[in-house]
Protein backbone atom coordinates (compact mmCIF):
# COMPACT_ATOMS: atom_id res chain seq x y z
CA UNK A 1 0.00 0.00 0.00
CA UNK A 2 1.26 3.51 -0.80
CA UNK A 3 1.99 5.57 2.30
CA UNK A 4 0.10 8.64 1.10
CA UNK A 5 -3.35 8.40 -0.45
CA UNK A 6 -3.48 9.57 -4.03
CA UNK A 7 -5.22 12.91 -4.48
CA UNK A 8 -7.50 11.31 -7.02
CA UNK A 9 -10.68 10.11 -5.38
CA UNK A 10 -12.05 13.59 -4.86
CA UNK A 11 -13.04 14.01 -8.49
CA UNK A 12 -13.59 10.38 -9.39
CA UNK A 13 -17.24 10.80 -10.37
CA UNK A 14 -16.51 13.85 -12.48
CA UNK A 15 -13.61 12.07 -14.18
CA UNK A 16 -15.72 9.01 -14.94
CA UNK A 17 -18.42 11.20 -16.48
CA UNK A 18 -15.77 12.96 -18.56
CA UNK A 19 -14.34 9.62 -19.76
CA UNK A 20 -17.80 8.33 -20.66
CA UNK A 21 -18.51 11.54 -22.58
CA UNK A 22 -15.26 11.27 -24.56
CA UNK A 23 -15.91 7.64 -25.46
CA UNK A 24 -19.53 8.36 -26.39
CA UNK A 25 -18.44 11.26 -28.61
CA UNK A 26 -15.84 9.09 -30.34
CA UNK A 27 -18.39 6.34 -30.95
CA UNK A 28 -20.89 8.86 -32.31
CA UNK A 29 -18.30 10.37 -34.65
CA UNK A 30 -17.61 6.92 -36.04
CA UNK A 31 -21.31 6.21 -36.54
CA UNK A 32 -21.75 9.59 -38.20
CA UNK A 33 -18.90 8.88 -40.62
CA UNK A 34 -20.48 5.54 -41.43
CA UNK A 35 -23.67 7.38 -42.36
CA UNK A 36 -25.86 5.97 -39.57
CA UNK A 37 -27.26 9.43 -38.78
CA UNK A 38 -27.57 10.47 -42.43
CA UNK A 39 -30.52 8.64 -44.00
CA UNK A 40 -30.43 11.12 -46.89
CA UNK A 41 -26.88 10.24 -47.95
CA UNK A 42 -26.69 8.55 -51.33
CA UNK A 43 -24.78 5.37 -50.57
CA UNK A 44 -23.58 2.66 -52.94
CA UNK A 45 -25.95 0.31 -51.13
CA UNK A 46 -28.89 2.54 -52.10
CA UNK A 47 -27.76 2.65 -55.74
CA UNK A 48 -27.53 -1.14 -55.85
CA UNK A 49 -30.84 -1.55 -54.01
CA UNK A 50 -32.28 0.71 -56.71
CA UNK A 51 -32.01 -2.15 -59.20
CA UNK A 52 -34.05 -4.44 -56.96
CA UNK A 53 -37.09 -2.19 -56.61
CA UNK A 54 -39.21 -3.85 -59.29
CA UNK A 55 -38.22 -7.46 -58.77
CA UNK A 56 -36.31 -9.52 -56.23
CA UNK A 57 -32.52 -9.30 -56.57
CA UNK A 58 -30.88 -11.82 -58.94
CA UNK A 59 -29.01 -13.78 -56.27
CA UNK A 60 -25.46 -14.62 -57.28
CA UNK A 61 -25.58 -12.36 -60.33
CA UNK A 62 -24.49 -8.80 -61.02
CA UNK A 63 -27.19 -6.45 -59.80
CA UNK A 64 -27.30 -4.63 -63.12
CA UNK A 65 -26.16 -5.86 -66.54
CA UNK A 66 -27.05 -9.19 -64.97
CA UNK A 67 -27.32 -11.13 -68.23
CA UNK A 68 -24.08 -11.70 -70.06
CA UNK A 69 -21.66 -14.06 -71.78
CA UNK A 70 -17.86 -14.25 -71.42
CA UNK A 71 -15.24 -13.77 -74.09
CA UNK A 72 -11.46 -13.85 -74.30
CA UNK A 73 -9.04 -12.59 -76.90
CA UNK A 74 -6.39 -9.94 -77.35
CA UNK A 75 -6.03 -6.22 -77.65
CA UNK A 76 -3.71 -5.45 -80.53
CA UNK A 77 -2.14 -2.07 -79.96
CA UNK A 78 -0.91 0.00 -82.91
CA UNK A 79 1.32 2.16 -80.70
CA UNK A 80 -0.56 5.29 -81.76
CA UNK A 81 -2.08 5.74 -78.30
CA UNK A 82 1.31 6.24 -76.72
CA UNK A 83 1.25 9.92 -77.65
CA UNK A 84 -1.76 10.26 -75.31
CA UNK A 85 -0.89 7.92 -72.46
CA UNK A 86 2.30 6.29 -71.25
CA UNK A 87 0.34 3.16 -70.24
CA UNK A 88 2.00 -0.01 -71.47
CA UNK A 89 -1.24 -1.03 -73.16
CA UNK A 90 -0.52 1.60 -75.83
CA UNK A 91 2.91 0.27 -76.68
CA UNK A 92 2.70 -1.67 -79.92
CA UNK A 93 1.92 -5.28 -79.08
CA UNK A 94 -0.73 -7.84 -78.22
CA UNK A 95 -2.19 -8.01 -74.72
CA UNK A 96 -4.63 -10.62 -73.37
CA UNK A 97 -8.20 -9.60 -72.61
CA UNK A 98 -11.11 -11.03 -70.65
CA UNK A 99 -14.49 -9.51 -71.36
CA UNK A 100 -18.21 -9.86 -71.20
CA UNK A 101 -21.05 -8.97 -73.55
CA UNK A 102 -24.06 -8.02 -71.50
CA UNK A 103 -27.52 -6.50 -71.35
CA UNK A 104 -28.43 -3.51 -69.19
CA UNK A 105 -31.03 -5.27 -67.10
CA UNK A 106 -31.19 -6.59 -63.53
CA UNK A 107 -32.82 -9.78 -64.89
CA UNK A 108 -30.34 -12.56 -65.77
CA UNK A 109 -33.14 -14.33 -67.67
CA UNK A 110 -34.29 -11.29 -69.65
CA UNK A 111 -35.51 -11.66 -73.22
CA UNK A 112 -32.71 -10.35 -75.43
CA UNK A 113 -35.19 -8.59 -77.70
CA UNK A 114 -36.59 -6.55 -74.81
CA UNK A 115 -33.43 -4.90 -73.54
CA UNK A 116 -32.62 -1.62 -75.23
CA UNK A 117 -29.07 -1.07 -73.97
CA UNK A 118 -26.26 -3.55 -74.61
CA UNK A 119 -22.89 -3.39 -72.92
CA UNK A 120 -19.35 -4.67 -73.01
CA UNK A 121 -17.04 -5.17 -70.03
CA UNK A 122 -13.34 -5.43 -70.82
CA UNK A 123 -10.11 -6.06 -68.93
CA UNK A 124 -6.77 -5.72 -70.72
CA UNK A 125 -3.71 -7.04 -68.84
CA UNK A 126 -0.19 -5.89 -69.60
CA UNK A 127 3.18 -7.49 -68.74
CA UNK A 128 3.93 -4.79 -66.16
CA UNK A 129 1.19 -6.34 -63.99
CA UNK A 130 -1.26 -3.50 -64.55
CA UNK A 131 -4.77 -3.65 -65.95
CA UNK A 132 -7.18 -1.44 -67.82
CA UNK A 133 -10.78 -2.28 -67.02
CA UNK A 134 -13.79 -0.68 -68.64
CA UNK A 135 -17.54 -1.03 -68.80
CA UNK A 136 -19.08 0.44 -71.94
CA UNK A 137 -22.54 0.57 -73.49
CA UNK A 138 -23.92 1.02 -76.99
CA UNK A 139 -25.77 4.26 -76.22
CA UNK A 140 -23.83 7.32 -77.43
CA UNK A 141 -24.37 9.21 -74.17
CA UNK A 142 -25.58 8.51 -70.65
CA UNK A 143 -29.25 9.03 -69.69
CA UNK A 144 -28.57 11.44 -66.84
CA UNK A 145 -26.00 14.05 -65.87
CA UNK A 146 -25.57 13.29 -62.17
CA UNK A 147 -25.39 10.29 -59.87
CA UNK A 148 -28.37 11.56 -57.91
CA UNK A 149 -30.20 11.84 -61.24
CA UNK A 150 -29.47 8.18 -61.88
CA UNK A 151 -30.92 7.23 -58.51
CA UNK A 152 -33.96 9.43 -59.19
CA UNK A 153 -34.39 7.53 -62.46
CA UNK A 154 -34.29 4.23 -60.57
CA UNK A 155 -36.95 5.48 -58.16
CA UNK A 156 -39.15 6.95 -60.90
CA UNK A 157 -38.95 3.77 -63.00
CA UNK A 158 -40.06 1.68 -60.04
CA UNK A 159 -42.75 4.09 -58.87
CA UNK A 160 -46.41 3.25 -59.31
CA UNK A 161 -47.37 6.94 -59.24
CA UNK A 162 -48.73 7.80 -62.70
CA UNK A 163 -46.75 11.03 -62.97
CA UNK A 164 -43.46 9.68 -61.59
CA UNK A 165 -41.66 9.50 -64.95
CA UNK A 166 -43.10 12.81 -66.11
CA UNK A 167 -41.85 14.49 -62.96
CA UNK A 168 -38.47 12.84 -63.36
CA UNK A 169 -38.09 14.10 -66.95
CA UNK A 170 -39.13 17.56 -65.83
CA UNK A 171 -36.40 17.54 -63.17
CA UNK A 172 -33.81 15.96 -65.50
CA UNK A 173 -34.37 17.45 -68.97
CA UNK A 174 -31.18 15.81 -70.28
CA UNK A 175 -33.06 12.50 -70.19
CA UNK A 176 -35.09 13.53 -73.25
CA UNK A 177 -32.09 13.02 -75.56
CA UNK A 178 -31.63 9.49 -74.25
CA UNK A 179 -35.33 8.79 -74.67
CA UNK A 180 -35.13 9.95 -78.28
CA UNK A 181 -32.10 7.72 -78.91
CA UNK A 182 -33.84 4.71 -77.32
CA UNK A 183 -36.85 5.24 -79.56
CA UNK A 184 -35.13 5.95 -82.85
CA UNK A 185 -31.78 4.12 -82.82
CA UNK A 186 -31.78 0.95 -84.91
CA UNK A 187 -31.55 -2.45 -83.18
CA UNK A 188 -29.12 -5.05 -84.46
CA UNK A 189 -29.13 -8.83 -84.26
CA UNK A 190 -25.60 -9.22 -82.88
CA UNK A 191 -23.24 -8.02 -80.19
CA UNK A 192 -20.61 -8.06 -82.96
CA UNK A 193 -22.41 -5.24 -84.80
CA UNK A 194 -22.57 -2.88 -81.84
CA UNK A 195 -20.43 0.15 -81.20
CA UNK A 196 -19.57 0.39 -77.50
CA UNK A 197 -18.76 3.73 -75.86
CA UNK A 198 -16.95 4.73 -72.68
CA UNK A 199 -19.35 7.66 -72.20
CA UNK A 200 -17.35 8.81 -69.20
CA UNK A 201 -14.34 11.08 -69.61
CA UNK A 202 -10.88 10.16 -68.38
CA UNK A 203 -7.51 11.87 -68.30
CA UNK A 204 -4.59 10.31 -70.17
CA UNK A 205 -1.04 11.37 -69.36
CA UNK A 206 1.80 10.74 -71.81
CA UNK A 207 5.48 10.16 -71.18
CA UNK A 208 6.15 13.92 -71.29
CA UNK A 209 3.57 14.48 -68.56
CA UNK A 210 0.97 16.12 -70.81
CA UNK A 211 -2.66 15.53 -69.90
CA UNK A 212 -5.47 14.95 -72.39
CA UNK A 213 -9.15 14.53 -71.59
CA UNK A 214 -10.47 11.59 -73.59
CA UNK A 215 -13.43 9.34 -74.25
CA UNK A 216 -13.29 6.20 -76.35
CA UNK A 217 -15.30 3.78 -78.42
CA UNK A 218 -15.02 0.29 -79.84
CA UNK A 219 -16.24 0.41 -83.45
CA UNK A 220 -17.32 -2.92 -84.92
CA UNK A 221 -15.71 -4.08 -88.14
CA UNK A 222 -18.84 -6.15 -88.78
CA UNK A 223 -21.39 -4.20 -90.81
CA UNK A 224 -24.39 -3.34 -88.59
CA UNK A 225 -27.68 -4.55 -90.00
CA UNK A 226 -30.79 -2.92 -88.60
CA UNK A 227 -33.44 -5.39 -87.49
CA UNK A 228 -36.83 -4.28 -86.13
CA UNK A 229 -37.38 -5.38 -82.51
CA UNK A 230 -40.55 -7.27 -83.55
CA UNK A 231 -38.35 -9.36 -85.81
CA UNK A 232 -35.78 -9.90 -83.02
CA UNK A 233 -38.56 -11.07 -80.70
CA UNK A 234 -39.12 -14.06 -82.98
CA UNK A 235 -35.53 -15.24 -82.64
CA UNK A 236 -35.87 -16.61 -79.11
CA UNK A 237 -35.06 -15.11 -75.71
CA UNK A 238 -31.32 -15.81 -75.93
CA UNK A 239 -30.71 -15.00 -79.59
CA UNK A 240 -27.79 -12.68 -78.87
CA UNK A 241 -25.86 -15.37 -77.00
CA UNK A 242 -26.73 -18.04 -79.57
CA UNK A 243 -25.75 -15.77 -82.44
CA UNK A 244 -22.38 -14.72 -81.00
CA UNK A 245 -21.53 -18.34 -80.12
CA UNK A 246 -22.24 -19.36 -83.73
CA UNK A 247 -20.56 -16.34 -85.31
CA UNK A 248 -17.26 -16.91 -83.52
CA UNK A 249 -16.96 -20.33 -85.19
CA UNK A 250 -16.44 -18.55 -88.51
CA UNK A 251 -13.54 -16.49 -87.22
CA UNK A 252 -12.50 -13.87 -84.66
CA UNK A 253 -14.64 -10.78 -84.05
CA UNK A 254 -13.00 -7.37 -84.26
CA UNK A 255 -13.57 -3.87 -83.00
CA UNK A 256 -11.39 -0.82 -83.60
CA UNK A 257 -10.62 1.26 -80.54
CA UNK A 258 -10.93 4.96 -81.26
CA UNK A 259 -9.87 7.53 -78.66
CA UNK A 260 -11.59 10.89 -78.92
CA UNK A 261 -9.52 13.78 -77.58
CA UNK A 262 -11.32 16.75 -76.05
CA UNK A 263 -10.63 20.26 -77.23
CA UNK A 264 -9.52 22.65 -74.53
CA UNK A 265 -12.64 23.77 -72.70
CA UNK A 266 -14.74 20.70 -73.50
CA UNK A 267 -16.67 19.64 -70.43
CA UNK A 268 -15.71 16.29 -68.89
CA UNK A 269 -18.13 16.18 -65.96
CA UNK A 270 -21.33 15.30 -67.81
CA UNK A 271 -21.52 12.00 -69.72
CA UNK A 272 -25.09 12.82 -70.84
CA UNK A 273 -23.61 15.27 -73.34
CA UNK A 274 -21.52 14.00 -76.23
CA UNK A 275 -18.65 16.08 -77.53
CA UNK A 276 -19.01 17.60 -81.00
CA UNK A 277 -18.26 15.17 -83.84
CA UNK A 278 -15.25 17.08 -85.14
CA UNK A 279 -13.02 16.24 -82.18
CA UNK A 280 -9.72 14.58 -82.96
CA UNK A 281 -9.92 10.78 -83.09
CA UNK A 282 -6.98 8.40 -82.85
CA UNK A 283 -7.13 4.71 -83.76
CA UNK A 284 -5.11 3.03 -81.03
CA UNK A 285 -5.72 -0.65 -81.64
CA UNK A 286 -8.14 -3.50 -82.12
CA UNK A 287 -10.09 -5.74 -79.82
CA UNK A 288 -9.97 -9.25 -81.25
CA UNK A 289 -12.36 -11.72 -79.65
CA UNK A 290 -11.61 -15.34 -80.42
CA UNK A 291 -13.46 -17.36 -77.80
CA UNK A 292 -16.94 -17.21 -76.29
CA UNK A 293 -17.86 -19.03 -73.06
CA UNK A 294 -21.06 -19.17 -71.01
CA UNK A 295 -20.85 -16.98 -67.94
CA UNK A 296 -21.57 -19.67 -65.32
CA UNK A 297 -18.10 -21.20 -65.71
CA UNK A 298 -16.49 -18.49 -67.78
CA UNK A 299 -13.47 -16.34 -66.91
CA UNK A 300 -15.47 -13.09 -66.79
CA UNK A 301 -17.84 -14.29 -64.12
CA UNK A 302 -15.90 -13.18 -61.06
CA UNK A 303 -14.35 -10.10 -62.61
CA UNK A 304 -15.58 -6.71 -61.48
CA UNK A 305 -15.36 -4.56 -64.63
CA UNK A 306 -14.74 -1.47 -62.54
CA UNK A 307 -13.93 1.41 -64.91
CA UNK A 308 -11.65 3.03 -62.35
CA UNK A 309 -9.09 0.22 -62.50
CA UNK A 310 -6.66 2.11 -64.71
CA UNK A 311 -2.95 1.69 -65.47
CA UNK A 312 -0.39 4.41 -64.75
CA UNK A 313 -0.90 7.07 -67.42
CA UNK A 314 -4.68 7.09 -67.05
CA UNK A 315 -6.86 8.51 -64.31
CA UNK A 316 -10.43 9.59 -63.71
CA UNK A 317 -11.58 13.10 -64.61
CA UNK A 318 -14.10 15.26 -62.75
CA UNK A 319 -16.84 13.02 -64.20
CA UNK A 320 -18.79 11.92 -61.08
CA UNK A 321 -19.84 8.57 -62.54
CA UNK A 322 -16.66 6.46 -62.52
CA UNK A 323 -16.18 6.84 -58.73
CA UNK A 324 -19.89 6.19 -58.12
CA UNK A 325 -19.84 3.18 -60.42
CA UNK A 326 -16.73 1.87 -58.66
CA UNK A 327 -18.37 2.06 -55.24
CA UNK A 328 -21.64 0.53 -56.47
CA UNK A 329 -19.94 -2.22 -58.51
CA UNK A 330 -18.04 -3.18 -55.38
CA UNK A 331 -21.26 -3.55 -53.39
CA UNK A 332 -22.79 -5.60 -56.21
CA UNK A 333 -19.65 -7.77 -56.28
CA UNK A 334 -19.65 -8.23 -52.50
CA UNK A 335 -23.28 -9.31 -52.57
CA UNK A 336 -23.10 -11.68 -55.51
CA UNK A 337 -19.94 -13.44 -54.38
CA UNK A 338 -21.64 -14.02 -51.01
CA UNK A 339 -24.53 -15.66 -52.88
CA UNK A 340 -22.43 -18.09 -54.88
CA UNK A 341 -24.63 -21.01 -53.83
CA UNK A 342 -27.57 -19.40 -55.62
CA UNK A 343 -25.67 -19.36 -58.92
CA UNK A 344 -23.55 -22.49 -58.81
CA UNK A 345 -20.96 -23.29 -61.41
CA UNK A 346 -22.06 -26.07 -63.73
CA UNK A 347 -18.75 -27.73 -64.56
CA UNK A 348 -16.75 -29.54 -61.92
CA UNK A 349 -13.23 -28.48 -61.08
CA UNK A 350 -13.50 -25.18 -62.91
CA UNK A 351 -11.82 -23.04 -60.30
CA UNK A 352 -11.03 -20.09 -62.52
CA UNK B 1 13.03 6.69 -8.42
CA UNK B 2 11.04 9.82 -8.97
CA UNK B 3 10.04 8.92 -12.54
CA UNK B 4 7.36 6.41 -13.43
CA UNK B 5 8.68 3.60 -15.64
CA UNK B 6 7.96 4.44 -19.28
CA UNK B 7 8.07 2.89 -22.71
CA UNK B 8 11.20 3.80 -24.70
CA UNK B 9 10.97 7.05 -26.70
CA UNK B 10 10.93 5.01 -29.94
CA UNK B 11 8.01 2.92 -28.67
CA UNK B 12 6.12 6.06 -27.64
CA UNK B 13 6.73 7.70 -31.04
CA UNK B 14 5.54 4.59 -32.86
CA UNK B 15 2.46 4.36 -30.65
CA UNK B 16 1.29 7.91 -31.31
CA UNK B 17 2.02 7.87 -35.04
CA UNK B 18 0.10 4.61 -35.36
CA UNK B 19 -2.74 5.90 -33.20
CA UNK B 20 -3.29 8.70 -35.71
CA UNK B 21 -2.91 6.39 -38.72
CA UNK B 22 -5.23 3.69 -37.38
CA UNK B 23 -7.97 6.12 -36.39
CA UNK B 24 -7.72 7.77 -39.83
CA UNK B 25 -7.88 4.32 -41.37
CA UNK B 26 -11.00 3.22 -39.50
CA UNK B 27 -12.85 6.45 -40.27
CA UNK B 28 -11.81 6.27 -43.92
CA UNK B 29 -13.04 2.70 -44.04
CA UNK B 30 -16.58 3.33 -42.82
CA UNK B 31 -16.71 6.64 -44.68
CA UNK B 32 -15.71 5.28 -48.08
CA UNK B 33 -18.02 2.28 -47.75
CA UNK B 34 -21.00 4.62 -47.47
CA UNK B 35 -20.44 7.20 -50.19
CA UNK B 36 -20.73 7.42 -53.97
CA UNK B 37 -19.08 10.87 -54.04
CA UNK B 38 -16.03 11.54 -56.20
CA UNK B 39 -13.82 11.46 -53.10
CA UNK B 40 -14.58 7.73 -52.77
CA UNK B 41 -11.67 6.80 -55.05
CA UNK B 42 -9.25 8.99 -53.12
CA UNK B 43 -10.42 7.48 -49.83
CA UNK B 44 -9.86 3.97 -51.20
CA UNK B 45 -6.40 4.93 -52.42
CA UNK B 46 -5.38 6.41 -49.05
CA UNK B 47 -7.00 3.50 -47.18
CA UNK B 48 -4.94 0.97 -49.11
CA UNK B 49 -1.71 2.95 -48.81
CA UNK B 50 -2.16 3.57 -45.08
CA UNK B 51 -3.06 -0.08 -44.58
CA UNK B 52 0.29 -1.22 -45.90
CA UNK B 53 2.07 1.51 -43.90
CA UNK B 54 0.33 0.31 -40.72
CA UNK B 55 1.25 -3.30 -41.47
CA UNK B 56 4.94 -2.38 -41.80
CA UNK B 57 4.90 -0.19 -38.68
CA UNK B 58 3.03 -2.86 -36.69
CA UNK B 59 5.65 -5.48 -37.52
CA UNK B 60 8.43 -3.08 -36.48
CA UNK B 61 6.51 -2.26 -33.34
CA UNK B 62 6.02 -5.92 -32.49
CA UNK B 63 9.76 -6.53 -32.85
CA UNK B 64 10.54 -3.53 -30.64
CA UNK B 65 8.02 -4.68 -28.04
CA UNK B 66 9.52 -8.16 -27.96
CA UNK B 67 12.99 -6.64 -27.57
CA UNK B 68 12.27 -3.90 -25.02
CA UNK B 69 9.06 -5.13 -23.38
CA UNK B 70 6.66 -2.92 -21.49
CA UNK B 71 6.94 -1.17 -18.11
CA UNK B 72 5.40 -3.23 -15.28
CA UNK B 73 1.85 -2.45 -14.26
CA UNK B 74 1.37 -1.04 -10.72
CA UNK B 75 1.51 -3.73 -8.05
CA UNK B 76 -1.82 -2.65 -6.58
CA UNK B 77 -3.70 -2.87 -9.88
CA UNK B 78 -6.60 -5.34 -9.41
CA UNK B 79 -6.13 -8.65 -11.21
CA UNK B 80 -9.11 -8.25 -13.59
CA UNK B 81 -7.68 -4.92 -14.78
CA UNK B 82 -4.26 -6.46 -15.28
CA UNK B 83 -5.82 -9.26 -17.29
CA UNK B 84 -7.81 -6.78 -19.37
CA UNK B 85 -4.67 -4.73 -20.00
CA UNK B 86 -2.69 -7.74 -21.20
CA UNK B 87 -5.52 -9.17 -23.31
CA UNK B 88 -6.32 -5.84 -24.96
CA UNK B 89 -2.69 -5.45 -25.98
CA UNK B 90 -2.67 -8.89 -27.59
CA UNK B 91 -5.90 -8.05 -29.42
CA UNK B 92 -4.61 -4.67 -30.61
CA UNK B 93 -1.36 -6.14 -31.94
CA UNK B 94 -3.25 -8.96 -33.64
CA UNK B 95 -5.66 -6.53 -35.31
CA UNK B 96 -2.95 -4.08 -36.40
CA UNK B 97 -1.26 -6.90 -38.27
CA UNK B 98 -4.33 -8.88 -39.36
CA UNK B 99 -6.53 -6.09 -40.72
CA UNK B 100 -4.21 -4.94 -43.52
CA UNK B 101 -3.52 -8.55 -44.48
CA UNK B 102 -7.24 -9.38 -44.50
CA UNK B 103 -8.02 -6.37 -46.69
CA UNK B 104 -5.19 -7.13 -49.09
CA UNK B 105 -6.17 -10.81 -49.29
CA UNK B 106 -9.85 -9.89 -49.72
CA UNK B 107 -9.06 -7.77 -52.79
CA UNK B 108 -6.71 -10.45 -54.08
CA UNK B 109 -9.49 -13.04 -53.81
CA UNK B 110 -11.67 -10.66 -55.86
CA UNK B 111 -8.85 -10.38 -58.44
CA UNK B 112 -8.96 -6.68 -57.74
CA UNK B 113 -5.72 -4.70 -57.66
CA UNK B 114 -4.26 -2.93 -54.63
CA UNK B 115 -2.60 0.23 -55.97
CA UNK B 116 -0.56 2.30 -53.54
CA UNK B 117 0.30 5.97 -53.58
CA UNK B 118 2.85 6.50 -56.32
CA UNK B 119 1.29 3.91 -58.63
CA UNK B 120 2.71 0.75 -57.04
CA UNK B 121 0.62 -2.33 -57.90
CA UNK B 122 0.92 -4.94 -55.15
CA UNK B 123 1.00 -8.64 -56.03
CA UNK B 124 -1.99 -10.79 -55.17
CA UNK B 125 -1.64 -12.77 -51.93
CA UNK B 126 -4.71 -15.01 -52.26
CA UNK B 127 -6.22 -17.07 -55.07
CA UNK B 128 -9.29 -15.76 -56.86
CA UNK B 129 -12.29 -17.27 -55.08
CA UNK B 130 -15.80 -16.01 -54.41
CA UNK B 131 -16.17 -17.95 -51.15
CA UNK B 132 -12.75 -16.90 -49.88
CA UNK B 133 -13.56 -13.29 -50.81
CA UNK B 134 -16.76 -13.46 -48.78
CA UNK B 135 -15.02 -14.96 -45.75
CA UNK B 136 -12.29 -12.30 -45.87
CA UNK B 137 -14.83 -9.53 -46.46
CA UNK B 138 -16.79 -10.59 -43.38
CA UNK B 139 -13.63 -10.77 -41.29
CA UNK B 140 -12.39 -7.35 -42.48
CA UNK B 141 -15.81 -5.76 -41.93
CA UNK B 142 -16.67 -7.12 -38.49
CA UNK B 143 -13.14 -6.93 -37.11
CA UNK B 144 -13.06 -3.23 -38.05
CA UNK B 145 -15.88 -2.57 -35.59
CA UNK B 146 -14.22 -4.79 -32.98
CA UNK B 147 -10.98 -2.86 -33.56
CA UNK B 148 -12.67 0.48 -32.96
CA UNK B 149 -14.46 -0.87 -29.87
CA UNK B 150 -11.18 -2.13 -28.40
CA UNK B 151 -9.55 1.23 -29.18
CA UNK B 152 -12.36 2.99 -27.30
CA UNK B 153 -11.86 0.67 -24.32
CA UNK B 154 -8.12 1.30 -24.52
CA UNK B 155 -8.82 5.05 -24.54
CA UNK B 156 -11.21 4.77 -21.60
CA UNK B 157 -8.71 2.71 -19.63
CA UNK B 158 -5.90 5.16 -20.38
CA UNK B 159 -8.03 8.07 -19.20
CA UNK B 160 -9.07 6.07 -16.12
CA UNK B 161 -5.40 5.59 -15.26
CA UNK B 162 -4.67 9.26 -15.98
CA UNK B 163 -7.62 10.90 -14.22
CA UNK B 164 -8.90 8.46 -11.61
CA UNK B 165 -6.15 6.10 -10.51
CA UNK B 166 -3.26 8.45 -11.31
CA UNK B 167 -0.94 5.48 -11.05
CA UNK B 168 1.58 6.34 -13.77
CA UNK B 169 0.25 3.86 -16.33
CA UNK B 170 -0.95 6.65 -18.64
CA UNK B 171 2.38 8.43 -18.31
CA UNK B 172 4.23 5.30 -19.40
CA UNK B 173 3.01 6.05 -22.93
CA UNK B 174 1.65 9.58 -22.67
CA UNK B 175 3.00 12.91 -21.47
CA UNK B 176 3.97 13.02 -17.78
CA UNK B 177 0.89 14.79 -16.49
CA UNK B 178 0.93 13.47 -12.94
CA UNK B 179 4.64 13.59 -12.29
CA UNK B 180 4.56 16.16 -9.55
CA UNK B 181 1.68 14.48 -7.79
CA UNK B 182 3.27 11.06 -7.80
CA UNK B 183 6.72 12.12 -6.78
CA UNK B 184 5.95 13.03 -3.13
CA UNK B 185 4.57 9.58 -2.43
CA UNK B 186 7.98 7.98 -2.61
Amino acid sequence: MPEAPRPAARNAIGSLVLIAAIVAFAAAAFAYTAGWFSPGRLTPQKLVDGFDLRSPPPLGHRRNHAKGICFTGVFESTGAGFELSRAQVFEQGRYPVIGRFNLATPDPDANDAKVRVRGLGLMISTPDGQEWRMAMIDAPFFPVATVQGFHDLQLASASTAPDAMANFVKAHPEFAAFGAWAKAAPWTGSYAEERFNSLDSFIFTNASGQDHAVRWSLDPTAQPVAVPPEELAKRGPNFLETEITERIKKGPLRWTMMITVANPGDQTADPSKAWPDDRRKIEVGSLIVDRIEPEADGPCRDINFDPTVLPSGMRVSDDPFPPARSSAYRVSYDRRTAEEKDYPRTATGSAQ
Amino acid sequence: MTDVPRFTPFQRTLHWIMAVLILTMLFLGVGMASTVAHVYLRFVHIHETLGIAILVLALIRLAVRLRYGAPPLPLDLPEPMKLAAHLSHYVLYALMIAMPLLGWAMLSAARYPVVLWGGVWLPRIAPQSASLHTALWNAHFYLAFLFYAVILMHLAAALFHALVRRDGVFEAMGPQLARREIAPAE
